[in-house]
């Protein structure tokens, strides 16, 4: 079959080698472990304990009442040491709960099998989704069990798995693929069922031909589920982008992809759903891929969420040379990070630590006109333009050349060969615009 | 276990090793087949007339943002291109004050008074060669014959030949026999310095699209529009007209694919682009067929310059998701 993809785009080194072919090790963290109230999208959490109070392995820490938000559990046992601000990877501090691991992983009453797949309820698989805290765990973390809950109205016909991973340097779901097939068709087995599909998707980028087989043979065994082949070029595993190609639908400008009938998760989430219903163990640990040229021993780790970067890039034995930029997540979209002293949230699918040389900035020089950005969009927009008048700061312009649909992947920064910072600016332009609506409302 | 500081930025952070300057580059290596070629047709002298215009070009950018006190970016290649472009467009025979003075032209009037690289709102060469007909016409149009022998630093004092273009159009050089069209596919004929080798031009052209440095767009529509119009359009009624020639002849291979593909003067929507080649293949037609000069893709890429940002504006591509919500 021919490999499926969309219209833009870019063919950036994929620099997965250094992981690709290392099987995932499972990592444990002695000391302490951070938990930040607020690792989705949506509400922060309220912390359930407070300090001195002993907590087990999965036991529910932080919680909120509102219905965009997850709860967050505890990762090993031990006791609450404090309860204050810490680096968060977004770059601010953030409320956290810092626990002192006792290393025994005593595991916390609550954590019991949920029953059988094929007896459990839509409904009750939505609850298991949301007291288990999952969230998407791609990089966006959008709380699962909301995406699970779309309005009456909304008839959902396709779920797709991401498995695209078109990030260059990140394996960890590549790694999954290989190593826990099973739970990611029994991820996906749940969806199906709450949305009472008998079809599910699974997008696979053509340079991971192993995941492709090993997930084929795991499909085939199931029946209901599709492998679908992608051609590999960044962003293909973009939402909107993977939904267009498996189905053929575009999302709206401005809509969710609940409005054409699509809903997209991750090969990470799948699997964590996998383990909240059989083991009943909500979303404590995730795979990590540390990676980059400095780091000296590449590696995909299974490691407890709270972990702090620097206990995982110890474990990778340091670095080879002074790294210049460390990233949570790929080189594409991820965010620089400014310490190494921060923890592993619901969201880090990576750790990048680059040379000099690879992340060498060449200063702007004059926009050529050549146009590589408008061909690169996936979105279809004119990048060159937007970006010409959000730097004039002329918003209603941006605005025109629909700034607000930029999905801000950095593919048009990523060939300018003027080395522009086009999808910089837009964001910029773009932040603007929807603080400007929103105040008018 | 990290000692210097690290350093934080908005993504990507990662960028493709493509510069200015190796794009600016592979259109010189486009262009060399064409020099070569000129060189073999008109001898030393094309490969002086267009070192001199090369030289003026970069020394006019080097005395702008030196006065100026800009960053001086001759290194980028951008100037030698232009330099390389207008040279093409002049005759071998040109004595040799006029390409310095089409060069400093171009960059200076052209490209620099506009605002630089990428902001010129014309072909600087193209734009200085209209220039430099208008005002030494005689000069400009004392084409020779290949292998004429032309002596190196003297101006020649030569008959001039008839062009192709201007053989087909019967005015003054009625009665002379065309050549044939393997001599019009080699170069083997009568016309400026970089415009007679459709044949080398073709191996640049497609080196440049292979390169990504221009889509097949522009020079694709523009070739084969002034085939189809000078096709129906013929001499002798509808449908007879002498499509391969005017194809073949004159600057139409160098300005479809190195000219009118200017990324500064031409569109940047791929729509743009298509109304671009269709656009300068129709005036070329025109003036070929109707008007009084035998030669029209000058022209015709410089007012589609003009036009270029308007267009832009008017076909700005359906974005993404531009559909109407399910109900």
């Amino acid at each position: 079959m021919k490999a499926l993809t969309f219209k833009g785009g870019i063919h950036p080194h994929d620099n997965k080698h250094h992981t690709e072919k290392i099987a995932i090790k499972s990592l444990k963290t002695p000391g302490k472990l951070f938990f930040p109230i607020q690792q989705h999208i949506g509400a922060p959490c309220e912390p359930l304990v407070a300090v001195g109070d002993e907590v087990k392995m999965g036991q529910k820490i932080a919680d909120s009442k509102a219905f965009v938000s997850a709860p967050i559990h505890s990762s090993v046992s031990g006791k609450v040491v404090a309860i204050e601000p810490v680096l968060h990877p977004g770059g601010s501090k953030v409320l956290s709960i810092v626990i002192e691991n006792d290393g025994k992983d005593t595991v916390h009453e609550s954590v019991v099998p949920k029953g059988d797949l094929s007896t459990l309820e839509p409904k009750q698989i939505i609850d298991i989704v949301r007291e288990a805290g999952i969230v998407g765990m791609g990089g966006a973390a959008f709380p699962t069990h909301v995406k699970l809950s779309p309005p009456p109205d909304k008839k959902i016909d396709y779920v797709i798995v991401n498995g695209a991973e078109c990030e260059p340097y990140l394996t960890a779901d590549h790694r999954m693929m290989l190593e826990s097939p099973e739970d990611i068709i029994y991820g996906l087995k749940a969806i199906m069922k709450v949305l009472g599909l008998n079809k599910g998707y699974i997008g696979i980028e053509e340079n991971k031909q192993d995941a492709i087989k090993v997930m084929k043979e795991y499909a085939a065994k199931e029946g209901g589920i599709e492998i679908v082949v992608l051609k590999t070029k960044y962003p293909q595993g973009a939402e909107k982008q993977l939904i267009k190609v498996v189905t053929g639908r575009e999302v709206p400008s401005g809509g969710l992809p609940a409005d054409v009938g699509a809903i997209v998760n991750n090969i990470s989430t799948c699997t964590a759903i996998a383990q909240a219903i059989k083991t009943g163990m909500p979303l404590i640990s995730r795979v990590v891929t540390v990676t980059g040229s400095a780091v000296k021993q590449p590696a995909n780790y299974l490691v407890r969420i709270g972990t702090s970067f620097r206990t995982l890039f110890e474990a990778s034995e340091g670095f080879n040379e002074d790294p210049a930029k460390i990233i949570m997540g790929g080189p594409m979209m991820g965010i620089a990070q400014f310490s190494i002293d921060v923890p592993v949230v619901k969201g880090t699918s990576g750790l990048l630590a680059l040379t000099k040389k690879d992340v060498a900035l060449k200063p702007e020089s004059p926009c050529i006109r050549c146009g590589k950005c408008v061909d690169a969009c996936p979105m279809n927009l004119l990048p060159i333009y937007i970006s010409a008048y959000a730097k004039k700061n002329d918003l209603e312009k941006a605005e025109e050349y629909n700034a607000v649909d930029c999905i801000e992947c950095g593919s048009c920064s990523y060939v300018c060969p003027s080395k522009r910072h086009l999808v910089q600016s837009i964001r910029v332009a773009k932040q603007a615009i929807i603080a400007q609506k929103r105040a008018k409302k | 276990m990290i000692n210097n500081r690290l350093i934080v930025s908005s993504s990507p952070h990662v960028r493709s090793e493509e510069t200015v300057s190796s794009v600016m580059l592979d259109v010189v290596i486009a262009l060399t087949p064409a020099l070569i070629a000129a060189a073999y047709f008109f001898g030393f002298r094309a490969l002086l007339v267009t070192a001199v215009t090369v030289l003026s070009c970069v020394v006019a950018e080097y005395a702008w943002q030196k006065v100026n006190h800009q960053p001086i970016t001759i290194n980028d290649w951008s100037a030698v291109v232009t330099g390389i472009l207008l040279a093409f467009n002049l005759p071998a025979t040109v004595p040799l004050w006029m390409p310095v003075v089409g060069g400093f032209f171009a960059i200076i009037v052209v490209k620099q008074f506009f605002g630089g690289l990428g902001q010129n709102f014309m072909n600087p060469a193209l734009a200085a060669r209209a220039f430099l007909l208008a005002s030494w016409p005689v000069e400009m149009t004392k084409w020779v014959d290949p292998f004429s022998n032309l002596p190196l630093l003297k101006t020649p004092d030569v008959i001039s030949s008839a062009t192709p273009l201007a053989i087909l159009k019967g005015t003054e050089a009625a009665g002379q026999t065309m050549p044939s069209i393997t001599s019009l596919f080699l170069g083997n004929i009568g016309g400026t310095i970089g415009e007679t080798s459709v044949l080398m031009l073709l191996i640049g052209g497609l080196w440049l699209i292979y390169r990504k440095v221009i889509s097949w767009r522009i020079p694709v529509t523009f070739i084969a529009t002034v085939g189809v119009l000078t096709f129906i359009f013929g001499k002798d009624g509808f449908f007879t007209g002498n499509a391969i020639y005017h194809v073949l002849s004159g600057g139409l291979m160098l300005g479809a694919f190195f000219m009118a593909t200017d990324y500064a003067s031409s569109p940047v929507t791929p729509k743009g682009q298509i109304i671009m080649g269709i656009g300068a293949g129709i005036i070329t037609s025109v003036i070929r067929l109707y008007g009084g000069y035998p030669e029209g893709v000058s022209y015709s890429i410089l007012l589609m310059n003009i036009a270029a940002p308007l267009i832009d504006r008017y076909t700005t591509p359906v974005k993404f998701g531009e559909v109407k919500v399910r109900a």
